[in-house]
Parts: structure tokens; C-alpha cells; sequence
């Protein structure tokens, strides 16, 4: 399998009090297609995902409201996947192109998040866990991590400062990144010190809530060979697991993480020690650490020294979320998925500015849905 | 909205009010919440009420609680294996929470969640509390 990207395009992440869904949408896919070099007539099929707009802006039906913005009547559907909507999303969009019908398609991923209160988008989001069985107990999605973290750190030695490390690696990376919500370096001191959300994770272990819309669009091998500079997505695997963290075997690895790489890696026919720079689902702290583990890019329960050594900054050995990750470029849902890609294509094309990762050939993405119950893995290369 | 209803909390009172689950007839497994199908592809079940005890596997202490849960924050939530197997997520009530450890034997108790809507209807079901170790005498006794 052989899957071309084309072109890519991102709104500004951040809190976007002027724009609604439909304008964060527009931008994100106009400037798709110019960095394509297309027209809008020439998309066969679009598929955006997306999470709570519904909830949110009581809007969904948003496969209409992205082809009627291109002024365009091709099949166009919503995918909703938690957060793992815009890889799911990219996931169709091969799955069409595979298929034969479709030769170019445009894939979104959009959240608006900030026109409800902060409480309510909390209440939303648990959405993503199992409603009936741990959100009637008073859950967050903070707590949830939160008690994956307090797992973590009683079975292996992750002390709270190393833990911190994560949002200051990725504060720091978002200060290279125009497009990151945050462009503010943070200390170990100031991730501990601020509030308590759910305990041990504190304000700065969470990934913020923001606005943002990101588009991609993909090509079959035939046509993307004729462009300019594609970006190859060599490898897309899948797993999933139960929707409530409770039912699971271990609360301190992310069983669909290792399954999804495994068959990612397996299509690419590649292994994980080939992969130059990976952008993972760090929504909380934790995540992160969790995650590198679980993709095999480090042994399990060495995060804390491995951090500590600075290998997982973009100039590092191991290059994590050199865009600023969910954490400091933002976390707008159904977006985090498509901007994941949209930082591996910068990154291939040598494109990614003051936080280009050197040399880099090969990229990997992990986007996670909920605790873990949706994960989507896709390899890249030049 | 949904978090309200009353309709949604009534269809759950046997295993809310009495940790009812089900047991697979074929190998006996047991499951809270009630499974449709078994892992041993099963599909006939029976009733099964659970028994109330089991330990702490991981807790977290919400002090950022969702609106309806606004009220009685902070509020301590644990993962806990229940003696015959099921884990479960469920608030730890009558604690502080510097006191609880993981592998800490809880037992269940019936509590009230939420009084919600216009008409304030009160929602109930089970809580976990730490087993004092008086008490574990007196069931002995």
C-alpha cells in the first residue's frame, strides 16, 4: 500500500473567539488545496473527523457543511472516533482511495471547543469514556489519566518531576511552532506547583482545551507521483479495546498502542527503530510517557531517565512532538489527529523551520481515542 | 441532559442498588456490568449478585469535577477488582484521601449521587468506603 499526501494546510490552534466551526473548516481546507496545487473540483470524496459538534455548537451533519463550503456535491462524511477522529478520518479517506473509488481525497479534522464553558466541555469530552459505567461515578478525563498515572508510578520508578518533563519538552517545541496554541517555556516547578486537576496530574500534565481545524489531502500512488514533493503514508494499522479503562488487563500500558504499531510497522515492512520523528497522543502527561513505551521506541519503565537525558526533544535521539504535541500546540479534538500528519509532512519536506528534526526520513503518528480504547498508528516516509 | 435522567439511572437500579451482574452458565465466569456475550463465546447468563468487597487497584482525588458533580468536590474515584473478579470504577466515600493505598480493602455502600432536573430527583447507588479493621473483627465475630 501506497498512499500519497499532497497537500497540507492548519488553522492557528488556539482560543478562536471569532470563528465558528465553518470558518475554521474553510481556512483549513483552502489552504490544503493551495499547498496542493489543486482545485477544489478535482476532490473525489471528503471525510472529516470530528468529535463534539454536536454538543458543542449543535451542529453535526458537518460532511455537508465541508462540501457545500467547496461548493462541491462529492460523497462527504463525519468520522467520530474521541480523539482518535482524524486518524480514523485518514483511515477512510485510504480505505476509499483503496477501494477504487475515489482517486483524491480531501480528510479534515476540526473541534470548536471554547463556545461552551469549561465545565460543560468536561462533561462532553467524558463522552470518549464509558458514559453509563465511569461517568456517572464523577469521572474526568483528567482522572481517568490520573489513575493510570498513579498506576504507572507505584509499579515502575517515575518520579512526579520527571513526569513534568513531558510539558516542558513540548512547551519548548511549541515556541518553534507558529500554528501551537501556547509560546510559553514552563519549568518543571511551575507543571507541580499549579493546581491540582485530579491528583497526581496538575493544570500543566493537561492538554488544553482549543480550537483548530487541520486538512490533508491524500492520493492514489498514480496521481501523487506526478506531484511535486508527496509524503508517502506506508503503513495505517488500527486496534481497539474496551471503552472503560476499568475492564482492561493492565492500567499501565495501552495494549491497541502495541497492537495498532504492530500492524502499522507490518505494512511498512519496516521496524520501529527506522522511525526518525513520531508525533504521540499526549493529552495528559502521562500519555506520553505511556505511549513511547508502547510504540517500542524505548524499553518500559525507562521514560523517566530517558527524559531526563533530553533524548526526546527534536534535537534529541528519540524526537517526540517536535510541533509542541497536545499538550502546548493545543488539543482540539477531532483536529489532533490531521495535525499530527500535518507536523510529519513539514518534517519530511524539511519544512518544519526552527524544530526541524534533521535528515528526517521516515515518521510515525499515534492518536489515541479515550484511555486507550481507540488506537490508530500510521507510518510515513518520503 | 442525559446526566439527569431520570429513565437512564431507573433501567441500572439492579446493579446500582445491588451490584447485580451476571454469570456465564457455561464456565462460570462473572461480569459487572452484565456482558451479552462470554469470552467463552456463551451467550446464556443468570443473574448474579455480587459480593460487596474487593481492594483498591489505582484512585485519583477530583478536584475539577463535571457541573453536576460540582457540589460534593472534591471527591476521591478508584479502579477496584472486586472479590470475585470484575474491576470497577466507583467513588470512595467517608475518606481522606492521604490515607488511602493501593491494595486497600474497600466495601460497598449505598449512597446518594445527584439530585438533578427541575423536580430535584435524587439518584442513589453504590460508593465503596475503606474497611476499618473493627469492623472486620465484628463480622468475624
Amino acid at each position: 500500500m501506497k498512499i500519497g499526501i499532497i497537500g497540507v494546510g492548519a488553522t492557528k490552534f488556539g482560543e478562536l473567539w471569532r470563528y465558528g466551526i465553518k470558518d475554521l473548516l474553510a481556512e483549513s481546507q483552502l489552504l490544503a488545496l493551495e499547498d496542493a496545487g489543486l482545485s477544489e473540483r478535482d476532490i473525489d470524496m471528503i471525510v472529516t473527523g470530528n468529535m463534539c459538534s454536536s454538543t458543542f455548537s449543535g451542529q453535526s451533519h458537518l460532511g455537508s457543511m465541508a462540501s457545500e463550503i467547496l461548493n462541491i456535491n462529492v460523497p462527504s462524511i463525519r468520522v467520530e472516533a474521541a480523539c482518535a477522529s482524524g486518524s480514523v478520518a485518514i483511515r477512510q479517506g485510504i480505505h476509499a482511495i483503496n477501494s477504487g473509488e475515489a482517486d483524491i481525497v480531501m480528510v479534515n479534522g476540526v473541534e470548536k471547543m471554547t463556545d461552551v464553558q469549561t465545565r460543560q466541555a468536561t462533561t462532553g469530552l467524558m463522552g470518549a469514556g464509558d458514559e453509563e459505567w465511569e461517568g456517572t461515578q464523577g469521572l474526568t478525563f483528567c482522572g481517568l489519566y490520573a489513575m493510570m498515572a498513579r498506576a504507572y508510578m507505584h509499579k515502575y520508578s517515575l518520579t512526579r518531576e520527571q513526569l513534568a518533563l513531558v510539558s516542558v519538552k513540548n512547551h519548548k517545541h511549541a515556541t518553534l511552532n507558529p500554528i501551537a496554541h501556547f509560546h510559553n517555556e514552563i519549568t518543571v516547578d511551575q507543571v507541580i506547583n499549579s493546581s491540582i486537576i485530579a491528583d497526581p496530574l496538575t493544570l500543566l500534565d493537561c492538554s488544553p482545551i482549543t480550537d483548530g481545524s487541520a486538512s490533508i489531502i491524500l492520493a492514489s500512488e498514480e496521481v501523487a507521483k506526478k506531484c511535486e514533493k508527496p509524503v508517502w503514508i506506508i503503513g495505517s494499522g488500527q486496534a481497539n479495546d474496551t471503552l472503560s479503562l476499568h475492564a482492561r488487563k493492565s492500567l499501565t500500558e495501552i495494549t491497541a498502542t502495541t497492537q495498532a504499531v504492530q500492524r502499522a510497522l507490518l505494512q511498512a515492512k519496516i521496524g520501529i527503530d527506522k522511525v526518525d520523528v513520531t508525533e504521540v497522543h499526549d493529552c495528559f502527561s502521562i500519555a506520553e510517557v505511556m505511549a513511547i513505551e508502547d510504540l517500542g521506541l524505548i524499553p518500559r519503565g525507562e521514560a523517566g531517565k530517558i527524559m531526563e537525558e533530553g533524548q526526546t526533544y527534536f534535537d534529541g535521539k528519540i524526537p517526540i512532538n517536535s510541533c509542541g504535541g497536545l499538550k502546548a500546540c493545543g488539543h482540539p479534538i477531532g483536529a489532533t489527529g490531521i495535525k499530527q500528519a500535518w507536523e510529519i509532512v513539514k518534517q519530511l519536506r524539511g519544512e518544519a523551520g526552527k524544530r526541524q528534526v534533521k535528515g528526517a526520513q521516515i515518521g510515525l503518528t499515534h492518536n489515541v481515542g479515550g484511555t486507550g480504547s481507540t488506537v490508530v498508528v500510521h507510518v510515513f516516509s518520503r | 441532559m442525559y446526566r439527569e435522567s431520570p429513565i437512564i439511572r431507573w433501567r441500572r437500579y439492579p446493579e446500582r442498588y445491588r451490584l447485580e451482574g451476571n454469570k456465564c452458565t457455561q464456565c462460570s465466569k462473572i461480569y459487572f456490568p452484565k456482558a451479552y456475550l462470554c469470552e467463552c463465546s456463551s451467550k446464556k447468563f443468570e443473574p448474579h449478585q455480587l459480593k460487596p468487597r474487593g481492594k483498591i487497584l489505582t484512585y485519583t482525588e477530583i478536584k475539577s469535577s463535571p457541573e453536576e458533580f460540582s457540589e460534593m468536590t472534591p471527591y476521591c474515584v478508584a479502579i477496584i477488582e472486586l472479590d470475585e473478579g470484575p474491576k470497577i470504577t466507583t467513588q470512595i466515600a467517608d475518606c481522606d484521601v492521604s490515607e488511602i493505598k493501593i491494595g486497600d480493602e474497600v466495601e460497598m455502600i449505598f449512597r446518594k449521587f445527584l439530585a438533578s432536573g427541575d423536580e430535584g430527583i435524587i439518584h442513589y447507588g453504590f460508593k465503596f468506603k475503606k474497611v476499618e479493621e473493627n469492623t472486620s473483627l465484628n463480622l468475624k465475630n
